[in-house]
């Protein structure tokens, strides 16, 4: 008997079609995988499935009754649950608040705090996903944050539970532990879709995987049949060739940092605690590790915007003194931010202001550097656009309506363009598609063969071990020794990653 | 009566609590509609609409209690043009509150001259009249202090304790502050948002326009141009200086209230040596150097002047 | 109800939006013109012939909107940079302050140097009232809303202690307000036997001063980055409490000059019923030009034109003239809704 049965969905921004005539189906004790690149609709067909937007065509039914679209609390109630990839909690409630959101008539006049105190502790035991329901969310680590995440849902009675890429943010033990969970919770009759872009992750929990590409469904396959490269190819639609970096000699000390802390303002640890770190000509140093362990602290530490407390700073040898974003643009800094958005571009600007937003005061795009140059920024804009192959339907358009990857793309021209020393590259292709992340991996091969000193800053293994050379792992605001990429491995790293600092060989 | 006297007198007590009342309403009010993540500067304006259309309730034969209910009432609808304006079609809440603020003062001026256009003193009413608490008001001082009364009166202080129960012991008022927290997690759970923010700005503006209709119906007994004077703006600062928690509210209203009432007092005693406008500054300067004391530890509610779209990031 | 970015802005748009959403304010206020009794079309005549229709008229109207440009582009340059400033008004009575200061003898310089010098120094002055909130929003992160706002009332009352004591003038018979502006110092009339004086062209150089300033020069560049996205000018090496010191500068002191224009110009002294709310009105003036710095004179003007036309209105027939700030509250409400309909788009499902 099918439990879900998603029939023909299509939906539509505007020109774009984000679903494209897509049917699912889930039977019940299954596992099924939905696989597919950034941007291949994914979001769009579970936010469909919530409610949050109404389908343009087809339909959805749970236990062959029809969903009322448009509305989340219809879902909810018909049994399904999701487990978003980015939290949706409350940092400045507890556990049990956050839990019971929306598990009581809206109306009554009175909390049942009590009973459900009792009724999240009995869920804790039944799956062993031990929280303190006390205890604020902004005390909590990633992981236990998930657990939350998956007690809502559990909390709210669901039969179908829905995973948006939950490994994201774990580290592999923590993914370990998850895949575990999730089996037992098969076992008991429950259904999974489990979305992610992970081969290995999908074909070990899955029974059938799921391929979406560019908004249409374009196959179904056993997980007992498929494999890595047979799912590789069903997601892209060709082979997939990631640029690898070739051998280079590494050159003079670019950016030293020794012994460098930050402490936590009114917080007991440190941020960053005694790290030692250099970059040299022509290499690519990463920084493993999962998310929120002083990743975001040495970003802003070496993007000028954020000074540290103790120790040294060396850029080509010299001593710097302080944090000074311009000052560190003009010394020859790139940086490639985190947040595209919110730090990378002025959303309100248009696309041309903000591929000149670093050359602020400089000959000759501003007269005495005081007065801007319209057309000495528009004519530079212009060659950007056309050499980074940016796609925008004019360079005065807000830089906001640019699609994720062509925004990165116009980070990456600002950047690069001004042929920098060094390179902060932070999460650079995260939420990019495949080819994206290609050109994103050969422009910064590109400048590494130019001469400059990249740092690598990120989450995904994978693209570590396909373009440095050098990775080390950051832990609680403490980084490990660097290995050479070639003489270590994924699970050598991943152990590291999860605090095991021992692992080191 | 010299300066010691002064705060053993059961007058200043009293008055601190006639002062204290109509901040409560608008703090509260205030800080329901930011719990929820809404900036409401329409308060000032909500606050003299409020004043007008309860004082003219009561001037036109209607009763008192119906004049509290009606000001509510004018509160909420220009609540409900904020929140449509803010909420639903995410316009700057800076923007938009100031925009009522202009609206619903030059509105309130508007009707109370094309009613009454040829007074020139202020036309009265009779106002709501202390009740005294049976036994408790013939306590010496407290009595005096604390239990003699409006109703209004006692209504502002019963304010406090329902806006603690109804924010922290109620499924309506987590989803309150969980809007102003993070509306996501709202939307996941299957509450609308909209919904939940557009209440609270429509229930906060009620409340502080019944703190405006205090002024003229149970404070003083008519309505003149100019009578909030900056209470609302005040409001605003109490709401910061209270971190949104409506017991701090509470301090902060009489705390405020006790100097301004002080201020009056020490302007009799100073006599004249002092200028008197250096006095009527305090209450604003005071507001400035609450917000200075707490500008270290304040924590906003996360999603505050954040405007929310279904299906955003999720 | 879904509101979407619209990827292409048409010009027709921009421009007839704000029309209409303009004369849907009129026909809102038709309905209370309705309800005191009068006749509507009539009594819109008398408001439009007492703003355009003489040349007395007509200068009365440019006088009124002289300082609404000012204290709209106070408004309108904060904005940008979404520094709340709503104390135009007591920055307005301290540039105001200064001239009296300055301008009642203790300096005497000749015609053509005394009032470019006093709109400076109304400038320095508007800028120095700003300087407290400036510093406590860069330093201590408290809101300038509330303290701006606050201030007003602080500086109304020190305005009246002074008017009441060290700048009381002798001869004004117990009426609370400093002695007159030396001759020198006077801004010159521009039409003759109307009180519409050069201040006006100053107002209008100021416009295109702001609007090139933010147009055309690095500041102007790093005020509209700070407004639209902090966290993104500040990663491209931008200081924003600098930012936001130009700005509150800047915005502070065309608040001071508006009260050097009303000081100097149009009153001759200073009283403290100098602003009936110029400095609340700059930011209506503001608002409704969407924040450009040319838009604001048109729209200080047309706001100049309302309330000036109520007052003649309100003398013809029985309309409080508070409906002129009924009327402007309006306007600026649904131009706000009118110009989000330029940007975005609506679905209705």
């Amino acid at each position: 008997m099918a439990n879900l049965k998603i029939s023909n969905i299509t939906k539509r921004f505007g020109s774009l079609t984000a679903n494209d005539d897509i049917s699912l189906r889930v039977d019940e004790g299954e596992v099924v995988a939905l696989l597919g690149e950034n941007g291949a609709g994914k979001t769009t067909l579970m936010n469909i499935l919530f409610g949050h937007y109404v389908a343009d065509e087809g339909n959805i039914e749970i236990d062959g009754e029809r969903l009322v679209p448009g509305s989340t609390d219809a879902a909810i109630k018909a049994g399904l649950g999701m487990v978003h990839q980015h939290f949706t909690l409350a940092e400045n409630m507890s556990v049990l608040e956050n839990i019971m959101l929306g598990t009581e008539s809206l109306w009554s006049l009175k909390s049942t705090v009590g009973r459900s105190r009792r009724k999240l502790e009995n869920l804790s035991k039944e799956y062993s996903l031990q929280v303190n329901p006390d205890a604020g969310i902004s005390e909590l680590s990633v992981g236990e944050r998930q657990r939350v995440e998956i007690l809502k849902v559990l909390y709210r009675g669901a039969k179908i539970l829905i995973l948006d890429e939950p490994t994201a943010v774990l580290t592999p033990a923590e993914t370990g532990q998850l895949l575990e969970n999730l089996k037992m919770m098969v076992t008991s009759g429950m259904s999974i879709i489990f979305i992610s872009h992970k081969l290995h992750e999908v074909l070990e929990i899955s029974d059938r995987v799921s391929v979406l590409r560019h908004g249409a469904m374009v196959g179904e396959i056993a997980t007992k049949d498929a494999d890595k490269a047979i799912l590789a190819e069903m997601m892209v639609g060709r082979k997939v060739t990631r640029p690898k970096a070739e051998k280079l000699e590494p050159g003079a000390s670019i950016v030293e940092l020794k012994n460098i802390t930050v402490t936590g303002a009114g917080k007991a640890a440190d941020l960053l605690n005694d790290i030692s770190l250099e970059i040299r000509q022509n290499e690519i140093v990463a920084i493993a590790g999962v998310a929120g362990n002083g990743q975001r602290e040495l970003a802003e530490l070496l993007s000028g915007l954020r000074s540290w407390d103790k120790g040294e700073f060396r850029y080509k040898g010299e001593i710097v003194s302080r944090a000074n974003a311009s000052e560190f643009l003009r010394m020859g800094f790139g940086r490639i931010p985190e947040d595209r958005h919110h730090t990378g571009t002025v959303g309100e600007m248009s696309v041309w202001e903000n591929l000149v937003s670093e050359n602020l005061r400089q000959d000759p795009y501003w007269k005495f550097g005081k007065f801007i140059d319209f057309d000495a920024n528009r004519k530079k804009a212009a060659e950007l656009i056309k050499q980074f192959d940016i796609r925008c339907s004019s360079m005065e358009t807000p830089a906001r309506l640019l699609s994720g990857g062509n925004m990165q793309k116009l980070i990456l021209a600002r950047t690069l363009t001004a042929d920098p020393n060094f390179v902060l590259a932070n999460q650079p292709v995260r939420g990019l598609d495949e080819g994206a992340i290609a050109f994103v991996h050969e422009q910064l091969l590109a400048a590494r063969t130019k001469g400059a000193g990249i740092l690598l800053i990120s989450e995904d293994l994978d693209e570590i071990f396909s373009i440095a050379d050098r990775v080390c792992v950051i832990y609680h605001g403490r980084i490990s020794q660097l290995l050479e990429v070639r003489k270590t491995n994924i699970q050598q790293i991943g152990a590291m990653m999860g605090g095991d600092m021992k692992a080191v060989a | 009566m010299d300066w010691i006297e002064l705060f053993v007198s059961a007058g200043f007590w009293a008055a601190t609590l006639r002062i204290a009342a109509p901040l409560i309403f608008g703090t509260i009010g205030e800080l329901v509609c930011e719990r929820a993540g809404v900036l409401n500067l329409g308060i000032e304006g909500i606050m003299t609409m409020g004043a007008m259309a309860g004082w003219m309730w009561v001037y036109q034969d209607g009763s008192l209690w119906g004049a509290v209910l009606f000001a509510a009432m004018v509160g909420a609808i220009f609540g409900l043009l904020h929140a449509i304006f803010t909420v639903h079609l995410g316009l700057s809440q800076h923007v938009s509150g100031i925009g009522i603020t202009l609206l619903a003062s030059s509105l309130s001026y508007f009707l109370f001259r094309m009613f009454l256009p040829n007074s020139t003193t202020p036309p009265k009413i009779t106002p709501f009249q202390p009740v005294d608490i049976p036994i408790l008001s013939d306590l010496p001082f407290l009595g005096e202090a604390f239990f003699s009364h409006t109703p209004m009166t006692y209504l502002a202080l019963a304010l406090i304790p329902i806006a603690i129960y109804m924010l922290y012991r109620t499924p309506i008022g987590l989803a309150t502050r969980m809007a102003g927290e993070n509306p996501v997690a709202l939307e996941a759970q299957g509450i609308n948002v909209l919904m939940i923010r557009t209440g609270a700005v429509v229930v906060g503006s009620a409340i502080m326009s019944v703190g405006g209709a205090y002024l003229t119906i149970s404070a003083f007994d008519a309505f003149f141009f100019g009578m909030i004077n900056g209470r609302g703006w005040i409001c605003i600062a109490l709401v910061i200086f209270a971190s949104w928690k409506p017991g701090r509210a509470l301090f902060g209203a009489l705390l405020f209230a006790g100097l301004d009432a002080f201020q009056v007092r020490a302007q009799q005693l100073a006599g004249g040596d002092i200028p008197y406008q250096f006095f009527l500054m305090l209450p604003y300067l005071l507001s400035i150097g609450a917000m200075i004391i707490i500008s270290k530890r304040m924590r906003y509610p996360q999603a505050l002047l954040v405007p929310f779209r279904r299906g955003d990031r999720i | 109800m879904q509101i979407e970015p619209r990827e292409n802005i048409s010009p027709w748009r921009v421009v007839f939006a704000p029309i209409t959403a303009i004369l849907v304010a009129f026909v809102l206020c038709a309905f209370l013109i309705a309800w005191t009794g009068e006749a509507i079309l009539e009594s819109y005549g008398h408001l439009f012939k007492g703003a355009f229709g003489s040349r007395f008229a007509l200068s009365e109207t440019l006088n009124r909107a002289t300082p609404l440009i000012f204290t709209g582009l106070a408004a309108a340059v904060a904005f940008r940079a979404k520094f709340w400033n709503i104390g135009a008004e007591g920055q307005l009575y301290f540039g105001a302050l200064a001239a009296t200061i300055l301008g009642t003898g203790a300096i005497t310089l000749p015609p053509l140097l005394m009032v470019p010098f006093l709109f400076i120094a109304g400038a320095i002055a508007g800028g120095l009232a700003l300087l407290g909130p400036v510093f406590l929003k860069t330093t201590l992160k408290v809101d300038e809303v509330v303290t701006t706002l606050l201030l007003n009332f602080v500086i109304l009352l020190f305005v009246n202690y002074l008017l009441e004591g060290p700048l009381k003038d002798p001869m004004s018979l117990g009426w609370p307000q400093a002695a007159a502006i030396i001759d020198e110092g006077v801004l010159p009339e521009l039409m003759q036997r109307t009180r519409l004086h050069i201040g006006f062209i100053v107002a209008l150089g100021a416009s295109l001063f702001v609007w090139a300033f933010l147009r055309y020069t690095i500041w102007g560049y790093e005020i509209r980055a700070v407004g639209a996205n902090p966290n993104g000018a500040r990663f491209s090496g931008i200081s924003i409490n600098r930012t936001v010191f130009i700005v509150a500068m800047l915005s502070g002191g065309l608040a001071g000059m508006a009260g050097i224009a009303e000081t100097a110009g149009t009153k001759g002294y200073l009283t403290l019923d100098l602003s009936p709310g110029f400095g609340y009105s700059g930011i209506a003036v503001a608002m409704l030009a969407n924040l450009n710095p040319l838009g604001v004179v048109i729209s200080a003007i047309f706001l100049a034109g309302i309330y000036v036309g109520a007052d003649s209105m309100s003398r013809a027939v029985n309309i409080p003239t508070y409906i002129a700030d009924v009327l402007v509250a309006l306007s600026v409400l649904s131009v706000l809704v009118s110009l989000l309909f330029v940007q975005f788009k609506v679905r209705w499902r």
